[in-house]
């Protein structure tokens, strides 16, 4: 709904840049506290800036550890969110059938429903039928929530992607494996990529449902919210938080660059 | 591919076109073989994993032994409705998620509404980016700068010392229920600190439901006399309901369902996330963790069932 030539009134400019700010300040704490030299409380202005936890949280192997097991976790679990992910878009673009709707309310459930739901969900179920805790009990969680994020990437490109596209591909004589690996998958590469980052940064960053499916193990959200709760080293937390705003940062920027301005990909005329 | 053709060629290559003609031709197989691994995995891992809760919700645990016992009764919902301290619990988070609700769109329809209709180019990018940034972005950390802001010495009471205002900020926190020691510990601080990470989720859906009302719509209801602020009120402002109420699912929902926020920022008194964890933590009265965490999903059942009323559906 633009409405070109017609100057906004500067009290809506000033609410949405006002909102805006409220949104990234607390960011910009979060950095500065990472040089801070003081220890004991969250002093600011800081007394003074230093390099030094930064040394310091690289020698620490329990950082590393969590840091891994995260690392571990979102690979496998987004690799499984992309395969059930489009697979699910590729069924919901295509047609309309009976219980449509039920099957797009499953998908979206898992992050609809509140985090401690799914949570004390998959404890109940594992609970139930006696299984340890392991690398994969936290990995099923990740891969049921992440789903979603892979599906809505790859539907949204797919309803942008003509079907004549398809249907001229197997004309011309490809049958189905050829017609994925030349026609479809070119299409949606850079929304499957996006997806798989987005997947990636919502399983690094997974608290809730991770407490509940990890038993004794650490990631690395889970060991930030124990420092959070019972404080051992302050400015290692502080340098950890800035190490993982990066870590995120990166995957989301690519997947908005990779995502940006597809209305228009190439033969797509829709 | 209209053309009848029957599977030629040999080997593995004609197999391949053999199948593609037999899955093109029957669509339901098709439709049916691509959404049975999504369905499973969903249908066992997650739906299950609810079946596993609500049954466990009906058991109970023996008061003598400690010991859960897994016969169907409904005593356990019989504690939980019945204890004085849950209903607080309930209520509590319940307040919580429609005040945090109201907050997040008060804030997030300006911004949406500027991106959707006045920014253009460089400076759409820059709020699109803004909005996804925080969305994704590591929530323990967000949580933890807040924690920073809202400390007793932080940059809060930092900024209102400089600004001489010292003594409002003392006599705000002073006031009873939503004050506290520091802002770090009362339900105002926590009140921002949910507002602030859930905002995304209200901006985005707000955005795109405005993005959809057609440009003529506005200029026509211009062309027949209404004023800026009638056209908003009676064209704009419906047609971003749907919106508004999409929003509101999730951060309605996230607020009802979270621990992490009311655990390191806030007071002493639970909110449902909380009694859930504690319940079925330390405290191993894995049932009654199980019935409460059925009130959030009647909740929810019942708010979205309402927004689909809304036509909300359609605008996430």
């Amino acid at each position: 709904m633009r409405s070109k030539g017609i100057r906004a009134p500067w009290t809506l400019k000033l609410a949405a840049l006002a909102g805006l700010a409220f949104l990234h300040v607390p960011m910009a704490a979060i950095i500065l506290y990472a040089f801070t030299t003081e220890t004991k409380s969250y002093q600011f202005p800081p007394p003074g800036l230093t390099l030094h936890w930064f040394a310091v949280a690289w020698e620490r192997q329990d950082i590393w550890d969590a840091l891994a097991l995260s690392a571990r976790v979102g690979t496998v679990a987004t690799a499984i969110a992309l395969v059930l992910g489009t697979l699910a878009a590729a069924a919901m673009q295509r047609s309309r059938f009976f219980g449509r709707e039920t099957v797009t309310l499953l998908i979206i459930l898992p992050i609809a429903l509140p985090g401690i739901v799914t949570g004390i969900a998959l404890r109940a179920a594992i609970n139930l039928i006696d299984l340890p805790f392991s690398f994969w009990t936290i990995v099923i969680g990740h891969a049921t929530f992440c789903v979603v994020v892979v599906y809505n990437n790859v539907l949204a490109r797919l309803r942008r992607t003509s079907g004549s596209l398809i249907e001229a591909s197997m004309d011309l004589g490809a049958d189905g494996v050829q017609t994925f690996r030349y026609v479809v998958l070119p299409n949606i590469a850079t929304a499957l990529l996006a997806g798989g980052m987005l997947a990636f940064a919502l399983s690094f960053d997974e608290v809730i449902v991770t407490t509940f499916t990890a038993g004794q193990q650490t990631t690395l959200p889970i060991w930030m919210l124990t420092e959070l709760v019972r404080p051992r080293q302050r400015p290692v937390t502080n340098v950890v938080a800035v190490f993982v705003i990066a870590v995120t940062f990166v995957p989301i920027l690519v997947a908005y660059y990779l995502t940006r301005g597809t209305e228009t990909v190439s033969g797509s005329g829709k | 591919m209209t053309a009848a053709s029957p599977a030629t060629g040999s080997g593995v290559a004609g197999l391949r076109r053999g199948i593609s003609t037999l899955l093109y031709r029957h669509s339901t197989l098709f439709l049916l073989l691509l959404l049975a691994p999504p369905l499973t995995w969903l249908g066992i891992v997650y739906l299950g994993s609810l079946l596993a809760l609500l049954l466990q919700s009906f058991f109970y645990i023996d008061e003598f032994t400690g010991q859960v016992v897994r016969e169907f009764s409904l005593r356990t919902y019989v504690e939980l409705l019945t204890g004085a301290a849950n209903l607080d619990i309930i209520l509590r988070t319940v307040t919580m998620a429609a005040t945090v609700t109201v907050a997040a769109a008060a804030i997030g329809f300006p911004i949406a509404y500027y991106m959707a209709r006045y920014a253009t180019g460089r400076t759409k990018a820059l709020f699109y980016l803004g909005v996804m940034l925080p969305l994704w972005s590591s929530y323990l950390v967000r949580v933890y700068a807040w924690k920073l802001l809202l400390a007793r010495e932080g940059v809060i009471s930092w900024a209102f010392d400089k600004a001489y205002l010292g003594w409002f900020l003392d006599a705000v926190l002073a006031l009873p229920v939503i004050g506290g020691s520091s802002l770090s510990v009362s339900y105002i601080g926590m009140f921002l600190v949910f507002t602030y990470i859930w905002l995304p989720f209200m901006i985005l859906p707000i955005q795109a439901a405005l993005e959809r009302v057609p440009p003529s719509l506005i200029e026509a209801s211009g062309d027949l006399g209404a004023r800026p602020n009638e056209t908003f009120r009676r064209v704009i402002l419906p047609l971003a309901l749907p919106g508004v109420v999409a929003g509101s699912i999730f951060t309605f929902s996230l607020t009802l369902g979270d621990y992490i926020i009311p655990y390191v920022i806030g007071t002493s008194r639970f909110f449902i996330g909380q009694a859930v964890y504690i319940h079925q933590g330390t405290a191993g009265n894995v049932p009654l963790a199980a019935a409460f965490s059925v009130v959030p999903i009647v909740i929810i059942g019942i708010y979205l069932a309402i927004a689909r009323r809304l036509g909300a559906f359609d605008a996430l």
